[in-house]
């Protein structure tokens, strides 16, 4: 049974008035862009849902015993295995449903981990569990970084941050390596559903997770959440950031459906006027996690990453379906 | 005493065999594996019986023992009966999850066809694989035979399951010995299997709507499961789970009455079987299949007038320690056969745990140590029948010359 | 003050007792959002990306309400806000 998102029709209001089922009263840092997202997201459910998470920052906050902010049935085990739980569950429900034990009706499976739990360690889960085609999401709050552990660099952290690890010396300026596509490793699996989104654009946002529910099969959203503790930015501009990274094309909004893929509004936009296209350096300015990169020494690399940034999104341009 | 026995009929099964069976008529909901030797068998087996539509299971072949881990412990979580199986390597691998699946109170059984772990890479039997977990949480039972591979893994739902139990279990039977050795072995009618094992059943958790719930992730009663826990709750999780342990000694017992009464076989109480030990001076104890080797030996000696026995310990976790110390306190020299080392360790995991069994013993006994059998090596009649040699010198003498020894080794 | 649990009296596997509803996270504010009314569209963006739920929409009133026992005072809502109805102020303790 699918309904496409076509179908789903929201106001603002309906929204609103939807009951949170990640509640309130969890321990996440004052201007949180993961946990705006996964307040968001959960009001996109439509029906039964299950969820299962990696640890990490929203995992933590979230299940400090005996204190819960999950409305909804929720499993922790571990940090690589998001997308094994959500595998586990699905077959589980599947067959207990076949014999009688469950009731004979749909529950949708979410997987949610950050970078850690989906560029690094749980990577391999996650392309282990879309091979095999489990009907599930796996929502990638990505806030570019280990932040729970102390901000350190994940495969998701892009060229030029300083984080723990890579802090940015004498010597080294950050880190030197570009951000994992991701998204793109997961288009490569040929998988029914793959989207970006942005904490910013929130209508985008609940409507591709409303999709990624509703396709039967693996799906994968993959969302911008800055994280203020970690970038060194004000707490009040979150929101911002996660604008100027689609206005900057940093990071592009996009959906995939069997393959096909094509840019959303906010980044459509920007590709019929690439005068609205703004600079990288209006990005970057005001995150602490880049404040070397504006000094004398280190504009070749700045213009390198503007460089990077403008190749990467002509070259998606290029992937999509014309607009 | 009447017994009324079910039904049974021989098959040739080897051990790996005999243990996908066991599974096949469990009513399994969720298998999640991953290949390794000498525990293929197992996973290809039962993958022929889902093809064949001779099972009502979910198999998910998953891209590591890892993730097979973590699958089988959300698919336990959901409220399935989840079964598995690995060895060495793979065992290895799944070890951070163990210690989950024990904590999240996710009854699995996992069968160990119990293989050397690398570095050098070997394939063959010993047990160091699972001896290495011992600490994970999950109850531990040895078998001698493809025979009691099979009856242990009905058994092990049973005594997993059990609500004051709840907790995971691995049987493990000694690698390429038995996993892959052909043997007869006697097997239940799928309904008398079905009867014996029955349907999970979930007990009743407070969740925090206020209300008591059937302890499984469900969307009408939701909870949340695997929390952080800071210093002032960990600690009380972890004694909940040495309840469980604690309840399984009993029960182990119980159900390996009941299926006695039901089959004929009973493996010593379920804890430890007891072989010539009644009035023996020195004694052997032996976990696996080398035991039968041993008995092998006992009886000849016997015939020669030698009072001498075994003890073949199945259940090692939990440690049945008080069963150990009044079954051994009055045997006079005890030696412990180990299929694993512990390094630096002075002695193998068995060896140190007996140890630690017959301390408080007024008799105080002497204990010796072989570790043997590593890397698959083979240990002859002869050799074995060295232990017990060595232990009547001992028993002559009244001291020990050497309380570690390797046997078999190249010195 | 109530006892911490025994062992005894918990439910197996960490499953959780309380609802973090229980627990006010509004004590770590410094500053407080307040609401100018008249500028107030009631567009609700603030209550879309508000990260812990704080300010809330009331449709039987009719309102908006900032519930202050969980509001962190991040200021998301006064820097999205597009008439600038929302200001971050001192909180007075």
């Amino acid at each position: 049974m699918t309904t496409t998102s076509q179908e789903w029709k929201f106001t603002t209001k309906d929204i609103a008035e939807k009951p949170d089922l990640f509640l309130s009263g969890h321990r996440a840092c004052a201007g949180c862009g993961p946990a705006s997202v996964l307040r968001l997201i959960m009001k996109a459910t439509r029906g039964p849902t299950i969820v299962t998470e990696a640890t990490g920052c929203m995992e933590v906050v979230s299940s400090i015993y005996p204190y819960t902010s999950w409305a909804l049935p929720w499993l922790h085990t571990a940090f690589e295995t998001a997308a094994a739980n959500a595998s586990g569950i699905e077959a589980a429900l599947k067959v207990m449903r076949k014999k009688g034990r469950v009731k004979d009706e749909h529950v949708d499976i979410i997987a949610l981990a950050g970078d850690g739990g989906t560029y690094d360690i749980g990577l391999q889960a996650l392309s282990g569990a879309v091979e095999r085609g489990h009907d599930f999401l796996f929502v990638l709050y990505d806030n570019e970084g280990y932040m729970n552990t102390g901000i350190q660099r994940s495969g998701g952290t892009p060229k030029g941050a300083a984080t723990t690890t890579t802090p940015a010396g004498k010597v080294i300026p950050g880190k030197m390596e570009a951000k994992k596509p991701i998204s793109e490793i997961m288009m490569a699996h040929e998988m029914p559903y793959v989207a970006t989104a942005s904490a910013y654009y929130w209508r985008d946002l609940l409507t591709k997770m409303r999709k990624g529910l509703e396709v039967e099969g693996p799906a994968f959203l993959h969302v911008f959440a800055p994280c203020p503790r970690g970038w060194r930015t004000e707490p009040a501009k979150t929101m911002e950031y996660a604008k100027l990274a689609v206005e900057s094309c940093v990071f592009p909004v996009w959906e995939a459906v069997n393959g096909k893929r094509q840019l959303s509004t906010p980044s459509k936009l920007i590709a019929l006027a690439p005068k609205k296209k703004k600079t990288l350096a209006e990005y970057l300015k005001g995150q602490g996690r880049y404040r070397h990169l504006f000094t004398p020494q280190n504009q070749k690399l700045l213009d390198e990453m503007q460089r990077t940034t403008d190749e990467r999104w002509e070259r998606l341009q290029k992937k999509c379906e014309p607009t | 005493m009447e017994k009324k026995q079910v039904n049974q009929h021989m098959m040739a099964l080897n051990g790996d065999e005999a243990i996908a069976y066991a599974a096949k008529q469990s009513d399994v909901d969720v298998v999640a594996a991953y290949p390794i030797t000498p525990q293929t068998i197992i996973v290809e087996k039962f993958s022929e019986y889902v093809a064949n539509g001779e099972v009502q299971t979910e198999f998910i072949c998953t891209e590591s023992e890892h993730s097979a881990l973590a699958a089988c412990i959300a698919a336990s979580a959901t409220g399935a009966r989840t079964f598995t199986a690995s060895a060495s390597a793979g065992l290895a691998l799944m070890h951070e999850m163990l210690f989950v699946a024990s904590g999240c109170r996710t009854p699995i059984v996992m069968a160990i066809a119990n293989r050397a772990l690398s570095a050098p890479l070997n394939i063959h039997g010993d047990q160091s694989d699972s001896m290495a977990q011992r600490d994970s949480g999950w109850i531990q039972i040895y078998v001698e035979n493809s025979q009691e591979a099979y009856d242990s893994i009905l058994q092990a739902f049973r005594i997993a399951e059990d609500t004051g139990v709840l907790t995971p279990i691995m049987v493990g039977l000694d690698g390429f010995t038995l996993s892959h050795s052909l043997e007869n072995v006697k097997v239940l009618d799928d309904e008398t299997v079905k009867e014996f094992v029955g349907v999970r059943k979930l007990p009743e958790v407070l969740t925090h709507e206020g209300k008591m719930a059937p302890f499984r992730l469900d969307p009408a009663n939701p909870m949340t499961m695997g929390p952080i826990a800071f210093p002032n709750y960990y600690f009380e999780f972890k004694r909940q789970q040495e309840e469980g342990m604690r309840n399984a000694l009993d029960l182990i017992q119980k159900v390996n009455d009941e299926y006695a009464k039901l089959t004929g076989r009973s493996y010593g109480n379920g804890l430890m079987e007891r072989y010539q030990l009644d009035d023996a001076e020195v004694a052997v104890v032996c976990v696996g299949s080398t035991s039968g080797t041993l008995k092998t030996i006992v009886d000849e000696m016997r015939q020669e007038g030698r009072k001498v026995g075994l003890l073949r310990l199945r259940t090692f976790r939990p440690l049945p320690v008080e069963a150990l110390r009044s079954t051994l306190e009055n045997v006079k020299a005890i030696a412990v056969m180990d299929k694993s080392m512990s390094f630096g360790g002075n002695g193998g995991a068995v060896y140190h745990e007996v140890r630690h069994a017959l301390y408080d013993t007024k008799a105080h006994p002497q204990i010796v140590n072989y570790i043997y059998g590593l890397g698959g090596r083979d240990s002859s009649p002869r050799e074995l029948r060295r232990v017990y040699e060595d232990l009547l010198h001992i028993l002559k003498t009244g001291t020990v010359e050497k309380h570690v020894n390797y046997l078999g080794l190249r010195e | 003050m109530s006892r911490e649990k025994s062992w005894k009296e918990i439910a197996p596997a960490g499953v959780c007792s309380k609802s973090s509803v229980g627990f006010m996270t509004g004590d770590w504010k410094t500053y407080a959002p307040v609401r100018d009314l008249e500028k107030c569209t009631l567009c609700l963006t603030c209550v879309m990306f508000c990260p812990d739920g704080a300010i809330r929409w009331r449709p039987e009133l009719g309102k908006i309400e900032i519930d202050y026992e969980f509001c962190k005072g991040c200021g998301i809502c006064a820097n999205e806000c597009p008439t600038k109805a929302i200001r971050m102020t001192l909180e007075q303790k």
